[in-house]
């Protein structure tokens, strides 16, 4: 399948009436027709499985797909179809997916033909900003170059700007991706993100970044449900399950843990549950002769979990 | 027959064809990423076809996934040398291989004054040829 391409209505006029003449042909009309020949049903699959929550994130992504399947119809009417401006913005607070979803974006717009190679070019502001005068651009292209194709995420973008050293050479590694963004949109999609109130000033002081930029998102926090479903999925992919109980002190600690300052989403669930695993590790160790089953070694019981700071603390 | 009665450099794949368009050079440029091989573009205004060694500009691509890339070089190649001879090369690192794959001339200058056959005589009458580029009659800079 190939990517959208300009063409005339009228060039393609008499191809399309002969494919009707020709009776029954291979060119689809409607949604599903397109849908079937395409990748795009399960690349949603996909996300709705594996991402918990994020639903603006998921919403844009279905946007994005819907649009890419009637362009399809479009281009077989003969129709223009311009690929549409994919540069992004990710902002939230710690922990809510960000880089995560960069990443799948990576695939995602790969399987829905919109980048070329698929590939993901994880940047901060060491790669893009040189030293020295003159550093800066040849260290800029050079990452470009690597990039096009796929997708640049540029991590904690607003580090790119420095108002208050006039001898930062940041400035000019952002009007290299202003130009690149703007001129060779087929070529690459630019990703930036991070935290809401940063960004927001970083954009003010770049209007230009900010208006070249189509999809500004937003990752909101997760509910407490939400938390525990990725609970439940970070141990599933470590091996690990939820004993009797455990499920429910999980959400017991999930509840204290969330009224105290400093939390940060996913993460702060991740750094929980490995400590979790310390603990059983722990707990399995005190007893040197028993013979450990596998139910032994993957079960998290209350006990590690109800040992947490969190009840202790009131 | 002379396939080539002009002056036009013969030099590297593809030259006795009409100047490659930009969607031929992404697509020769493609198959070269596709094996894996190192691109590198040179510049040079001497044409004699023993000067191997042409000017690098920048350095060899190698870890490149996509054309686009390469062809800005190109591109910004062009802008800094519109009167030069511009070639990418492919090269193949793998073991027992390590040389060129691919060369090809993507830019050339708009006149190409060509070569003249040099006589020299030596030792009793003997003679030995070789051939002069007319182009470097003037100096380097000031050839196109």
């Amino acid at each position: 399948m190939n990517k959208p391409v300009h063409s005339t209505a009228g060039a393609a006029v008499p191809v399309a009436a002969s494919d009707a003449a020709a009776g029954g042909s291979a060119t689809p009309h409607t949604v599903d027709a397109v849908l079937r020949e395409s990748q795009v049903e399960t690349v949603m699959a996909d996300l709705e499985r594996d991402l918990v929550g994020l639903a603006p994130i998921k919403e844009r992504i279905r946007d994005i797909a819907a649009l890419l399947v009637i362009d399809r119809l479009r281009l077989n009417l003969g129709l223009q179809a311009q690929s549409p401006s994919l540069h992004m913005s990710f902002t939230g607070n710690p922990g809510t997916g960000k880089t995560t979803v960069a990443m799948r974006m990576a695939e995602i717009l790969h399987r829905l033909n919109y980048v070329r190679r698929g590939h993901l070019v994880a940047v901060t502001r060491d790669d893009l900003v040189g030293q020295y005068i003159g550093h800066t651009a040849p260290k800029t292209k050079e990452v470009l170059k690597k990039a096009m194709g796929g997708v640049l995420f540029i991590d904690e973008a607003y580090y790119l700007y420095r108002p208050e050293n006039e001898r930062d050479y940041g400035q000019e590694a952002i009007e290299i991706l202003l130009q690149v963004m703007e001129n060779q949109r087929d070529d690459l999609v630019v990703i930036l993100a991070g935290y809401k109130n940063r960004m927001d000033t970083f954009f003010q002081s770049n209007p230009g970044l900010s208006s070249r930029i189509a999809h500004h998102l937003d990752f909101p926090d997760y509910s407490q449900d939400e938390l525990g479903e990725i609970a439940d999925k970070m141990l599933a992919t470590m091996n690990y399950r939820f004993g009797e109980g455990s499920r429910e002190a999980f959400g017991e600690y999930l509840t204290r843990r969330l009224k105290q300052p400093h939390f940060a989403n996913a993460r702060s669930v991740r750094n929980a549950l490995d400590r979790m695993r310390l603990r059983q590790a722990s707990r399995l160790f005190a007893d040197r002769y028993r013979e450990l089953t596998e139910i032994d070694l993957t079960t998290i019981e209350p006990p590690d979990i109800l040992a947490s700071r969190v009840f202790t603390q009131d | 027959m002379m396939t080539n009665t002009g002056s036009r450099l013969t030099q590297g794949q593809f030259s006795f064809l009409p100047d490659l368009t930009d969607k031929q050079i992404t697509a020769q440029v493609e198959y070269a990423l596709k094996n894996s091989w190192a691109v590198g573009i040179e510049y040079t205004d001497d044409p004699h076809p023993r000067n191997t060694y042409w000017e690098m500009f920048g350095n060899p691509m190698f870890d490149l996934k996509d054309p686009a890339g390469i062809l800005t070089e190109i591109n910004s190649c062009r802008k800094t040398f519109p009167n030069h001879y511009i070639r990418v090369t492919a090269f193949d690192a793998s073991r027992g291989v390590e040389s060129p794959r691919m060369s090809y001339i993507v830019n050339r200058p708009a006149k190409e004054p060509g070569f003249g056959l040099a006589r020299q005589e030596v030792d009793s009458r003997s003679i030995r040829y070789t051939i002069h580029s007319y182009a470097t009659d003037k100096p380097e800079g000031e050839r196109y």
